[in-house]
């Protein structure tokens, strides 16, 4: 009969394959579910396990009642949430992981400065960074949250900004090496971690617009790394693995997205989204916004020859999705030749607009990338913009000052028709003008998505 | 645990992790986000083992917090990303139709 200290790293073990096994199954639609479950029987077992890992003396009632009222809470609050707000709920609850992060390696400096814990300087080196990037997740993922839930405003600015983000970083430092020379003391850490803590708020709070799913993706690596940290100062190999492949992996995302919009990641973090605003907003719009009935709207698209949909995130806050695809199917019933084109980073996330399109029941061959349908535009009658704003704003090719200039963009702007779904006058996300809305063969037709879509469904219909 | 083993098991992670999702394509990138979510909420285990070892009240109630959010991490990141491939999952259905 094995002992102990043969079940528990051998369970870990099964789980660290099982982590791998499952991620892999989750980059094809097809076994992405059965991916997922294997990825759930590795965490419950780890989970189990740990109740007899060697370390464990004792505190097991807390840990049930924790354990149980975080999933109760995570469970129910991840359920009733609208597919629409997926985007904050992976921002919280990775911030969540950053903060339990943060939280080991708390205890961890506590146990080194009572003597219980001895670390040698690597450890405690690593036990430190982990710390640091573990609470700048947490607090960075909490307030991207909060910017994402609408309870915080989208973007804070203030002169000297970088300045003071910087002096923040260095004092985290500085009081991080305080500790590795003279030991973790209560005062110091208090310091070390309020400081990590400030330095996730100040770098998250002046980021906004189309940059938020780029910064969500990076703390979720970030998360990561501190979780792979940890697993190094508790000797735990499959937190180890798990960490630093979620690291890498999100790292590599965080890429991909950064390059879908042209924007360095350095752009991203440092330079700031909507920098220019002020410039913009006195930009070189010229011209006025034309409006359009919903009738004129559906007559315009039911004798067309093609038309495009171009969602964002217009769609996903009024739910519009069922009613696009219901116009979808009403178009292409009368020989309308309708596709979608989704922008890499239209909505709050990548693929956002995938996921809602799909649980329209919107099928996969309709539904193309930018470049695979930025040359077709030329050729449709009509463009349909549902919600969406920077990603089809011409200013990213036309206007050099523009903060959003040099990403590519859907070329909306060069159909023979561009009608535009849009809830009133202002600018979007981001507060940049959009230069479409004042095009020639631009119309705007204001309203909540979802009700437009039905107008349009009715006046197609209505023309029998 | 030795540093030199250490590192060689991270550099190993990291060669792993890009090429699991190296050729993921853009729609699946939501999901692999919120599903990478899931697997960070291995951080649990940390803290089960953190909060088992610790005796001052300071230790203790940190510890409670690192199960507490860790497990949060977990279960929710579990649920959301179940929720977003239940989705794909009928998308198929109508495909095939």
């Amino acid at each position: 009969m094995p002992g102990l200290d043969f079940i528990v790293p051998a369970a870990y073990f099964a789980a660290a394959v099982l982590f791998i096994y499952g991620l892999k199954g989750m980059s094809s639609p097809v076994t992405a579910r059965s991916g997922m479950i294997w990825a759930g029987v590795a965490m419950l077992l780890a989970v189990l396990v740990t109740f007899v890992h060697p370390k464990v003396t004792g505190n097991y009632g807390l840990m049930l009642i924790a354990l149980v009222s975080a999933s109760v809470l995570a469970w129910w609050w991840a359920r009733i949430v609208a597919m629409t707000d997926m985007p904050q709920m992976i921002a919280l609850y990775n911030g969540m992981g950053g903060g339990s992060a943060a939280a080991i390696a708390a205890v961890e400096l506590l146990k080194v400065h009572s003597g219980q814990v001895s670390m040698v300087p690597t450890t405690l080196l690593v036990a430190a960074f982990g710390a640091i990037i573990g609470s700048i997740a947490f607090s960075g993922s909490l307030i991207a949250f909060a910017k994402l839930q609408g309870w915080m405003r989208k973007s804070w600015r203030f002169p000297g900004q970088q300045v003071v983000n910087l002096v923040v970083f260095v004092a985290t430092l500085a009081v991080g090496a305080w500790i590795f020379i003279d030991g973790p003391s209560p005062m110091l850490l208090l310091a070390f971690f309020a400081l990590a803590l400030v330095a996730g708020i100040l770098i998250t709070v002046p980021i906004g617009g189309a940059d938020m799913p780029v910064v969500i993706s990076l703390y979720n690596a970030l998360t990561g790394i501190a979780v792979g940290f940890k697993g190094y100062v508790l000797e735990i190999p499959a937190l180890m693995i798990a960490g630093i492949v979620v690291g890498a992996a999100g790292t590599l995302l965080t890429q991909l997205m950064a390059k879908a919009m042209n924007r360095p990641l350095s752009n991203v973090l440092f330079s700031g989204f909507g920098k220019a605003d002020e410039d913009a907003a006195a930009g070189p719009a010229t011209g006025e916004m034309k409006s359009i009935d919903a009738t004129d709207a559906a007559i315009q698209m039911a004798y067309a020859e093609k038309v495009i949909i171009v969602p964002g995130y217009g769609m996903a806050v009024a739910q519009a999705q069922h009613k696009i695809w219901e116009l979808t199917e009403l178009l292409t019933s009368r020989g309308v030749k309708v596709t979608f084109a989704i922008h890499p980073v239209a909505g709050r996330m990548p693929g956002h607009m995938n996921v809602l399109l799909a649980e329209a029941g919107v099928p996969y061959d309709l539904i193309f990338d930018l470049e695979d349908i930025n040359a077709q535009f030329p050729t449709t009658d009509v463009a349909l913009v549902i919600g969406a704003n920077d990603v089809v704003n011409p200013a990213a090719r036309k206007d050099s000052s523009s903060p959003i200039y040099g990403m590519p963009i859907l070329d909306v702007d060069k159909a023979r028709n561009c009608i535009v779904i849009k809830r009133g006058q202002g600018t979007g996300f981001s507060g940049i003008e959009n230069l479409l809305f004042f095009e020639d063969n631009t119309r705007m037709l204001y309203g909540d998505a979802q009700k437009v879509a039905q107008a349009l469904i009715s006046g197609v219909k209505a023309l029998g | 645990m030795e540093g030199w083993i250490a590192l060689y098991i991270f550099m190993l992670a990291a060669f792993t992790g890009i090429e699991v999702i190296r050729r993921v394509p853009a729609i699946l990138h939501t999901p692999l986000m919120s599903g990478s979510n899931f697997i960070h909420g291995i951080v649990v285990v940390g803290g089960m083992v953190v909060l088992g070892m610790a005796d001052t009240t300071a230790e203790i109630v940190v510890g409670f917090i690192a199960v507490f959010l860790g497990a949060g991490n977990a279960v929710g990141g579990y649920v959301v990303t179940e929720r977003m491939l239940e989705m794909f999952k009928s998308s198929d259905k109508n495909k095939k139709e």
